[in-house]
């Protein structure tokens, strides 16, 4: 019989199979570092103090974490709807024209929590609007959406490009950036979140906006679990044909889970524009909305599991930062390899495992 | 590149021991990478130097993003590196933000200005070595069209770009330069590919000089010019030995002695905040001449550059800077 039907219960799929997953994947990722003569066993341990050990570790962590959470639940939503957008790169560089666009014209004006409703709003809408060119060409002219989502990042970084080079950029600064938004842009430090657990956020950029990912990350339950819309989004990801027979309309769910995505997208650029820098930088999405994909296939395209994925890559982020600063024979490329490693076998090979842990299950449980 | 490695990993092993007190440097790169050929591995250059001459360790640090950047430059402040300099303008305001949280550290910021009491800031006048070698890519070719091939399109490509064609200009009044940037994002300083596509693409127009200004990106155009028996014009290090016979020769930006300074003025305390504008009377740019391109530049073509040089030193010429209007003359 093969094993790929077998029900396993859901404690092994959710918690048994991630965790061995990830242990071959320090596994190998160690047989490199070991390779390179240093020792596998003293890398992992700089890796996870230096993400987890101070409170500013952890505030980095958390950073990094926050805007993997807003993409990875981006990439969740389209892909619950059966489309694979991974666009959010683009997506999140645009919505952090909109975030900024308010700050600017806000930030003298009022105080930040005025500011924040407004700059998530308008993130949001210009991460929406350049989702909302390649759904409508997958809705109505079926161009596919992996093809059309990929080439915006590349308008989408042009554009700002102009924008922030011509346009947006301070008068004979050589940064092209914009100006630093003033206290009224931006987005508080959450010091004492760090605090109650007796630590020190010290210089980490860990801000308002972790918080606004994590009531996303209920919204999105709320909306693929229990609303209409989500049952819909879900039938037609599963099967567009019995959809279309249900009388599910295809252009419109296309269009809505598209927006949705991008708007989630968008709101990434909260972090970086308005917690992190204060202003707009080039290039700050920083591979943000391709770190999401992984993140969405190892989270099972759940909020909870994408809240764990994305702290398992915020660790990897920071840790990977502080042990190739540690250990300087580890280069950045080393931590590439080893992202890779951890994405290959957490996220590609899931089923890897399967048959092995399906039998020994049916060994011990007797069937 | 192992046997590179392998050496940092014993260099890395034996800074813990061998750091003084005094002076402990450290250097953090551009996202570009160190060994890119160009402008990392001449600041990588300069510490080496640094090294060589003082027997000094320092400690260095490859960013991959801008808030690493920010990391590294803190990490090396808070445990007691100084000086901390930093290479590319990409460090701004990481920089302004800690060189103010340790005041009694000091700093250093290549290809940008950063306005403390404790940071030195290295500009280039990128404008007047681009135009050195725009006046012998005009003297060079022989079809009267040359070509640029910038990274990034960002403000201080242009000003490489806007220099180089008045030099192209100055030569040849009616020569033609064709401009291409390699890309929007931080990918086209290191896709030598894309590079070496462009320098096909500038030649099949009937170019016959391309300057790179773009990284490691430029590696793929001098090897397209190497590859078509055309001229081609390195950047920031002496790439004139790359291709020997093709590499007419290079904008050298001695960011290197920027780093090397600022090692040596913090060790013999004489270090200084403020500006440091570096052109051609300073030695900051230079055109690169050596024995894999003398063959390549004429004698009349090197009268004529050291003429512009002399020129642009006592003022009688004064070439453009895209930064102070962002515009080029045509």
């Amino acid at each position: 019989m093969s094993t790929a039907s077998v029900q396993l219960p859901a404690w092994i799929n959710y918690i048994v199979v991630p965790i061995l997953n990830l242990v071959l994947a320090f596994f190998f990722s160690g047989l490199v570092v070991w390779a390179i003569g240093e020792s596998p066993l003293e890398a992992l341990r700089l890796l996870l103090i230096g993400a987890l050990g101070r409170g500013e570790g952890i505030g980095f962590t958390l950073f990094y974490a926050t805007s993997f959470i807003f993409t990875g639940l981006s990439v969740a939503v389209a892909i619950h709807a059966g489309l694979f957008n991974i666009g959010s790169e683009g997506q999140a560089y645009l919505g952090g024209l909109g975030a900024a666009l308010v700050a600017l014209s806000l930030d003298r004006y009022v105080p930040w929590y005025v500011t924040m409703p407004f700059a998530v709003i308008g993130a949001a809408l210009f991460g929406a609007a350049c989702a909302a060119i390649p759904a409508w060409l997958q809705a109505k002219r079926g161009s596919h959406i992996v093809i059309t989502t990929i080439m915006f990042n590349f308008i989408t970084s042009s554009l700002m490009n102009y924008l922030l080079v011509r346009v947006l950029i301070v008068p004979g600064k050589m940064a092209p950036e914009t100006r630093t938004f003033l206290e009224g842009g931006q987005l508080p430090k959450l010091d004492w979140l760090i605090s109650m657990f007796g630590g020190k956020l010290g210089a980490a950029p860990l801000n308002f906006s972790f918080l606004i990912a994590l009531v996303m990350c209920f919204l999105v339950w709320m909306l693929i679990w229990r609303t209409k819309l989500g049952y819909e989004m879900r039938t037609l990801g599963i099967s567009p044909t019995a959809a279309g027979y249900a009388g599910i309309p295809y252009a419109k769910i296309v269009m809505i889970a598209m927006l949705i995505s991008g708007g989630l997208a968008g709101m990434m650029a909260l972090n970086p524009v308005m917690g992190a820098s204060a202003r707009l930088q080039i290039e700050f999405v920083g591979g943000a909305g391709f770190v999401g994909i992984a993140v969405s296939l190892m989270g099972r395209n759940h909020p909870v599991g994408i809240i764990l994925a994305a702290l398992l890559f915020g660790i990897l982020y920071q840790g990977g930062a502080e042990l190739s600063f540690d250990m300087p024979s580890i280069t950045r490329d080393m931590i590439v390899v080893i992202q890779g490693l951890v994405i290959l076998f957490a996220g590609a090979l899931e089923y890897m495992l399967r048959p092995a842990i399906v039998r020994l299950y049916q060994q011990i449980s007797g069937k | 590149m192992k046997r590179t490695l392998l050496s940092l990993i014993a260099l890395g092993a034996m800074s813990a021991t061998a750091l003084s007190a005094e002076v402990k440097p450290a250097l953090v790169y551009g996202t570009g990478g160190k060994f890119d050929k160009s402008f990392n591995e001449a600041a990588f250059a300069g510490a080496e130097q640094f090294k060589k001459e003082t027997g000094i360790e320092y400690r260095d640090f490859e960013p991959t993003s801008d808030t690493q950047g920010e990391q590294a430059i803190r990490n090396f402040a808070s445990r007691g590196y100084n000086p901390v300099v930093a290479v590319s303008f990409a460090w701004t305001s990481a920089m302004e933000k800690v060189a103010a949280e340790f005041p009694d550290t000091k700093f250093a910021i290549v290809d940008s200005v950063v306005d403390l009491k404790n940071v030195r800031s290295v500009v280039y006048k990128e404008e007047e070595g681009s135009y050195l070698v725009g006046l012998l890519a005009g003297m060079a070719s022989k079809t009267g069209k040359v070509g640029f091939i910038g990274g990034m399109d960002i403000p201080l490509i242009r000003k490489f770009g806007c220099g180089y064609v008045q030099g192209v200009k100055a030569a040849k009044a009616d020569a033609q330069v064709f401009q291409n940037m390699t890309g929007t994002t931080g990918a086209a300083w290191n896709d030598p590919v894309r590079g070496g596509e462009l320098t096909k693409n500038q030649i099949d127009q009937g170019a016959d000089v391309i300057y790179a200004a773009a990284g490691a990106t430029g590696l793929g155009v001098l090897q397209t010019a190497a590859d078509n028996k055309k001229l081609s014009i390195g950047v920031d290090s002496n790439q004139n030995h790359l291709h020997p016979g093709s590499v007419l020769t290079s904008m050298v930006k001695r960011v290197d002695l920027a780093v090397y300074n600022t090692f040596k003025d913090t060790k013999d305390d004489k270090f200084t905040a403020g500006v440091q504008a570096l052109g051609v009377k300073e030695d900051g740019v230079a055109y690169a001449l050596d024995d894999n391109n003398k063959s390549l530049i004429t004698a009349e073509m090197k009268a004529a550059v050291e003429k512009a040089k002399a020129d642009i030193i006592a003022g009688t010429v004064k070439v453009h800077d895209y930064m102070s209007d962002k515009s080029c003359p045509k």
